[in-house]
C-alpha cells in the first residue's frame, strides 16, 4: 500500500500572523498608515511578572479592616501654595474633550470627586462640565495650546506642562474630522469637519533650559499658587525625569507605552516608548540622585488595572499612579452589551479601537448625540468610584499583608519577580534567588 | 541644555575688563545652567610662547614640582600659574607637541583642557558664579573669550562634561541644544582615530570640527559641514585664536542673541546676558539666522 | 474677541504707580497688577529696570496701562487680557504669547513667537520679529513694521498677521486660516501656504488694522495675502510629503 504525499498539518507563522497579514492586506488597499486609539496591546513585561512575598515568620501583618493603611498622598509641596491633597493614589489621566464625549467627562469627573482624587483635561481645554463636576482638577498645557487662557489656568488646581505620553512620545494629538463638532471646533478655533493636525513641539519653548523659564510665567500668572506636573511619555525617564526637576516641576508625570490615547498611528503606538514598568525604576533613581524623591512627587500611568498593580508602582516608588483606559472600561467603554454593533463595525468587545471614528457604541469615545445618550452621567460616575474603591482596598490588603501601615511604605524588597526581564527592569531579584540581572555587574 | 556667552572686544581700552565682562555675563545665565560653567580666554600673545591648561583631580600632588619636570623631559624653559584644580604651563612653542606627551607619562591623572598661543580653557562643575570665583576669571585680561554654563540633559554632570570642548589648537566649542545623531557621528570618529572622554554630545561636535580641519577644511568650511553632518538642535559658538563664530542649525530653536557697537561684538543665549554691557542701549541687538556662519576675527 | 476701542498707550505720568524693578521683585509687581478689580484707579504703571527679566506683566486682566522701560526677556505679556502694554526696548520670545485681548506694542525688536498662540487683541512690533512670529496663532492681530523671521505663522488657525517688511522661509507652513498680508518680498511660503487674491473686503480688513496700529505711509494695496490652500484638510495619502 502506497501514501500519496502525507499532508502536514497546516501551520501559520509567527511572524506574518494573521493580524499582519491584515494589515498589509489594508495598506495595500488604502495607501495611509492605520489609525487607531487605545495603548501597546502587545504583550510586554509588567506588573503581572512582579509578585508581592506578604507576611511570615520574619514579617508580620496588619489586621484587615481594624488596622489603619493609609492612602493619602500629597502632590506637589515642592513650590505650589496649594498642594492637591488625595484621599487614594490614584488619579484620572488626560483624556480630552473632543476625543471623548461631554456625558463621559462628566462621569469621570463625579466618580473621581466621589473618590477623593483627580480629573485630567485634556488636549481640548476645560469644559464647564468638568470644572463643575470634578473637586480637583488638573489642566494640561499642551503643544497644541487649544483652548488655553489664563481664566481656566487660575481655575485649576494644578497644571501639566505635557511634552509627551506613552503612547506616541513625539507626536502631537490627533482629532479626525468626524469628532470635530460645532463646539468641539468652537473650543479649539478650527474650522468644523476638517481634520485636526497638533503640533508635537510646543510653540513657544524647546528643551528643558527653556522649560524652566516657561514653568516660572506659569507660575507668575498664577501666583504661585498651582502645582505644576511636567508629563512625558516614556522615552528616557531617567533623564526626562531630572531635566523636569531641574526646570522646577513639582510632580513628574510619565506615562509608559500601554498608556492609551484617543488617536494615532499604530505604527507609532507599539514601536515608540517604553513599558511603564521599564520606566519606573529609572524615574525614581534619577529622584533619588537629585536628593528629591518624595520632595517632587512620581507619577505613573499607562496600564494600571487592579489594586496589585497599584501597589507594585507604588512598592517600586511611585507617589501615585494615573488610569485612562481602565477608567473608560468602568464608564462602560467596549462592554459586551453592544456586541452586536461592534461586529457590525468589524470588531468584538474589548477589540474595538477606532475610536477615531466616532462611532463608539458605548457613547463614551465620540460626538455623536445619539450615541452619546447611552453614558448616563451620574451611574457611570457611580461605576468608576466603585472601581477606584476596589483597587484601593485591594492595595489595602496587599500592603497590610506586608505589614505596611500606608501604602507608601511599601518598598522594592517587598517583592520578587517571575522572569529575568521583569527583574532587570524593576529592580528585584528573580524569585527563588537573590539574583538582580545588571547589578553588580552581571 | 545651557546656557552661552561670547565677547569679541574691538577696544583695546576694554581688554583689562574682559575677564570680569565675560563673568558677569556668564552668571547671568545661571538658571539656565546649574551643573557646571566652563570659559576660554584669549590673551596676549607673545610670538614663540605656547600654553597648555590643564585640569587635576589632585592638584597638590600633581602641579608640585611639574615644572621642572616637564622642563627636563622637554629640554626647554617651562613656567606653571596654578589656579585651584587647574594650571597653565607656559613653554616655547616649538615644544607643546613634547610638553603634551610628557605630561601623559608625567602625570596620567591630568586632563588637557587647551593648549594655543592664546587661550586659557577653565571649567568645573558649580554654579557659574562659583566657577569664576574659583578661577579668579573677573581679573583676567584679554581680546575676546567664550563661555558656557550647563544643565545636562543625556550625559553625567563631571568636570570634563562641561564646555568649551577643546577642538584644536587655539580653538574651543560650546553648545546649546541636543544632538540627535551624536553616537553614530562618534563611531565614525573613533574609526578615524579621533579619541573621547565623555558620553557628551557636544564632545562629539567638537571632535567633528578638529576632524574635519585635519582633513584640511578651514573653520569656517568645518562649520558648514556640521549643517549636513550633525542632527539634532543647536546653537554653536567657536574661540578661535583670532576671535570667534556662531552657527544655528536650520530649524535654529534654540535661542541666540547678538550686540554690536564700535567697542565689541558680543552674543548670549538670552538678551538679558548682554544688559551689563558698555553701551548696550544703543547697541544694534540682533538674531543670527539659522544655517549661516557668522565670524568676527582681528 | 477682538476689542473696538482701546486706550492709546501714553499714561498720564504723574499719577502712574511706579515700579521699580531694580528695587522689587518680579512676583510683587505681578502680584500687584493681579489684585487691581474692575474700577481701580491705579490704571497707569511704570515698570522701570526690566534688564531681560522674563515673565514681565504676565497675566493681567484688567484694562490698565503698563509702559515698561527698557528691554524684557521672555513672555512678557504673556496670556495678556485687556491691557495696554508697551515695551520701551526690545523684547524676548514669546512676547504676548496666548493673548486673550487688549494692547501691546514694541518700540524695538521681538524674538521669537512673538504673539504664539494668541487668541486676541493687538501686538504691534514696531523692529524686526524673529523666527516662528504668530506660531499658532488663534485669532490675535499682529502687525510689524519691519521684517519677520522663517517659519512665522506656522499652523496659524486664524487671526491676521501684517508686515510691512519681509518674511523669512517657510511663511504659513500648515496655516488653517489664518490671513497673511506682506508688502515686501516673502522667501519663501510653506507647505498649503499659496498666494491669494486681494479683493476689496481684504484691502478694507488691511486698511483698518493698519489704521489700529497707527501705521502710516503706506497704503493697503501695496500688501499680498497669503493663506490656507485647504489641500491639508482632511488626509489624504498623496499629500504625505506635507505631514
Amino acid at each position: 500500500m502506497t501514501y500519496k504525499n502525507p499532508p502536514t498539518t497546516p501551520r501559520k507563522s509567527a511572524t506574518f500572523d494573521d493580524y499582519t497579514l491584515s494589515e498589509i492586506r489594508r495598506a495595500a488597499q488604502t495607501g495611509i498608515y492605520d489609525i487607531r486609539g487605545a495603548g501597546a496591546k502587545r504583550k510586554l513585561p509588567h506588573f503581572d511578572d512582579l509578585l508581592f512575598l506578604g507576611a511570615s515568620i520574619s514579617r508580620y501583618p496588619l489586621e484587615g479592616y481594624r488596622e489603619r493603611c493609609d492612602t493619602s498622598v500629597v502632590l506637589g509641596s515642592r513650590h505650589a501654595k496649594k498642594p492637591i491633597e488625595l484621599k487614594i493614589p490614584i488619579t484620572i489621566a488626560g483624556m480630552s474633550f473632543g476625543s471623548l464625549s461631554g456625558p463621559a467627562k462628566e462621569a469621570l469627573g463625579r466618580g473621581a470627586t466621589l473618590s477623593g482624587t483627580s480629573t485630567t483635561t485634556g488636549d481640548g481645554g476645560m469644559t464647564e462640565e468638568e470644572r463643575g463636576h470634578s473637586k480637583q482638577l488638573v489642566y494640561q498645557y499642551l503643544p497644541s495650546r487649544y483652548g488655553m487662557n489664563p481664566r481656566d489656568l487660575r481655575r485649576a488646581d494644578a497644571i501639566e506642562v505635557v511634552v509627551g505620553q506613552g503612547a506616541k512620545p513625539g507626536g502631537g494629538g490627533m482629532l479626525l474630522g468626524q469628532k470635530i463638532s460645532d463646539r468641539v471646533a468652537e473650543m479649539r478655533t478650527l474650522p468644523k469637519g476638517i481634520d485636526q493636525r497638533s503640533a508635537s513641539r510646543h510653540p513657544d519653548w524647546t528643551g528643558p533650559d527653556d522649560l524652566e523659564i516657561k514653568i516660572l510665567e506659569l507660575r507668575e500668572i498664577t501666583d504661585w499658587e498651582k502645582p505644576i506636573y511636567v508629563k512625558v511619555g516614556g522615552a528616557r525617564p531617567y533623564y526626562d525625569t531630572a531635566l523636569a526637576v531641574k526646570a522646577g516641576a513639582d510632580v513628574v508625570v510619565v506615562d509608559g507605552m500601554q498608556g492609551g490615547t484617543a488617536a494615532t498611528q499604530e505604527v507609532f503606538i507599539e514601536n515608540v516608548g517604553q513599558p511603564t514598568l521599564a520606566c519606573i525604576r529609572p524615574a525614581v533613581q534619577a529622584l533619588q540622585d537629585l536628593g528629591m524623591h518624595r520632595k517632587v512627587q512620581l507619577i505613573v500611568s499607562g496600564g494600571i488595572r487592579n489594586g496589585a498593580d497599584v501597589a507594585k508602582a507604588l512598592a517600586l516608588g511611585v507617589d501615585a499612579v494615573s488610569i485612562g483606559t481602565a477608567a473608560l472600561v468602568a464608564l462602560g467603554d467596549n462592554d459586551p452589551r453592544w456586541e452586536a454593533e461592534y461586529n457590525a463595525l468589524g470588531t468584538t468587545a474589548g477589540a474595538y479601537d477606532d475610536w477615531h471614528e466616532g462611532r463608539d457604541p458605548a457613547g463614551i469615545t465620540t460626538q455623536d448625540p445619539e450615541l452619546m445618550k447611552r453614558v448616563d452621567p451620574i451611574a457611570a460616575g457611580r461605576r468608576l468610584a466603585n472601581y477606584l474603591k476596589v483597587m484601593t482596598l485591594e492595595a489595602q490588603t496587599i500592603a497590610r499583608a506586608c505589614g505596611k501601615n500606608s501604602l507608601h511604605n511599601l518598598e522594592p524588597e517587598d517583592l520578587v519577580a517571575l522572569t529575568i526581564e521583569a527583574a532587570a527592569m524593576a529592580g528585584v531579584p528573580l524569585a527563588g534567588t537573590n539574583w538582580i540581572p545588571g547589578k553588580n555587574g552581571f | 541644555m545651557c546656557g552661552i556667552v561670547g565677547l569679541f572686544l574691538k577696544d583695546k581700552s576694554l581688554e583689562p575688563k574682559l575677564g570680569a565682562l565675560l563673568s558677569e555675563m556668564l552668571v547671568s545665565l545661571s538658571d539656565r545652567g546649574p551643573d557646571s560653567a566652563g570659559i576660554a580666554i584669549y590673551g596676549a600673545t607673545t610670538g614663540n610662547e605656547a600654553k597648555i591648561t590643564i585640569q587635576s583631580p589632585k592638584p597638590e600632588r600633581d602641579f608640585r614640582g611639574l615644572d621642572a619636570e616637564l622642563a627636563k623631559a622637554i629640554g626647554a624653559p617651562v613656567s606653571l600659574a596654578a589656579k585651584s584644580t587647574h594650571a597653565v604651563i607656559r613653554t616655547t612653542s616649538d615644544k607643546v607637541d613634547a610638553a603634551r606627551g610628557a605630561l601623559q607619562t608625567l602625570r596620567p591623572d591630568v586632563r588637557i583642557m587647551g593648549a594655543g598661543e592664546a587661550v586659557e580653557i577653565y571649567k568645573e562643575v558649580g554654579l557659574p558664579e562659583a566657577v569664576v570665583d574659583r578661577f579668579d576669571v573677573r581679573a583676567m585680561t584679554g581680546t575676546h573669550g567664550i563661555g558656557h554654563t550647563r544643565m545636562a540633559t543625556e550625559s553625567a554632570v563631571t568636570t570634563m562634561g562641561a564646555h568649551p570642548f577643546s577642538t584644536g589648537a587655539d580653538q574651543c566649542l560650546v553648545h546649546n541644544g541636543s544632538l540627535s545623531n551624536h553616537n553614530n557621528v562618534r563611531r565614525e570618529l573613533i574609526r578615524d582615530g579621533m579619541k573621547f572622554e565623555t558620553e557628551n554630545d557636544t564632545e562629539v561636535a567638537a571632535a567633528y570640527l578638529s576632524n574635519r580641519m585635519a582633513h584640511g577644511k578651514n573653520l569656517g568650511e568645518a562649520l558648514e559641514g556640521t549643517l549636513s553632518d550633525l542632527d539634532g538642535f543647536f546653537t554653536f559658538v567657536v574661540g578661535t585664536k583670532n576671535g570667534f563664530g556662531v552657527v544655528r542649525d536650520p530649524i535654529a530653536c534654540k535661542p541666540a542673541v547678538m550686540a554690536e557697537t564700535d567697542q565689541y561684538v558680543a552674543f548670549g543665549s538670552e538678551y538679558r546676558a548682554l544688559t551689563k554691557l558698555p553701551g548696550i542701549d544703543n547697541a544694534r541687538v540682533w538674531e543670527p539666522e539659522p544655517a549661516t556662519v557668522y565670524f568676527w576675527e582681528h | 474677541m477682538p476689542a473696538t476701542t482701546m486706550p492709546k498707550a501714553q499714561s498720564d505720568q504723574s499719577h502712574a504707580r511706579v515700579f521699580d524693578l531694580a528695587e522689587h521683585s518680579l512676583r510683587e509687581l505681578n502680584q500687584a497688577l493681579h489684585k487691581l478689580t474692575p474700577g481701580s484707579n491705579e490704571t497707569a504703571w511704570e515698570v522701570l529696570h526690566p534688564r531681560g527679566s522674563h515673565s514681565v506683566a504676565v497675566g493681567v486682566d484688567q484694562p490698565v496701562s503698563i509702559d515698561v522701560r527698557g528691554s524684557v526677556g521672555y513672555y512678557c505679556a504673556g496670556m495678556n487680557d485687556g491691557a495696554t502694554i508697551t515695551v520701551h526696548g526690545s523684547a524676548g520670545p514669546g512676547v504676548g504669547e496666548n493673548m486673550m485681548s487688549g494692547q501691546i506694542i514694541i518700540k524695538g525688536d521681538a524674538s521669537q513667537y512673538a504673539g504664539a498662540t494668541g487668541k486676541g487683541g493687538l501686538l504691534v512690533i514696531e523692529g524686526n520679529a524673529s523666527s516662528r512670529c504668530g506660531i499658532s496663532m488663534k485669532g490675535i492681530d499682529i502687525v510689524v513694521h519691519g521684517n519677520i523671521g522663517h517659519m512665522s505663522a506656522f499652523m496659524a488657525q486664524s487671526g491676521n498677521l501684517v508686515v510691512l517688511g519681509d518674511a523669512g522661509d517657510a511663511l504659513g507652513d500648515s496655516i488653517y486660516e489664518a490671513r497673511l498680508f506682506v508688502r515686501g518680498k516673502v522667501e519663501s511660503l510653506g507647505a498649503d501656504c499659496i498666494a491669494k487674491e486681494m479683493r476689496p473686503e481684504h484691502i478694507a480688513l488691511l486698511q483698518g488694522l493698519l489704521d489700529k496700529a497707527g501705521v502710516t505711509g503706506v497704503k493697503a494695496s501695496e500688501f499680498k495675502r497669503y493663506g490656507s490652500a485647504r489641500t491639508l484638510y482632511n488626509f489624504n495619502i498623496d499629500n504625505a510629503d506635507a505631514y
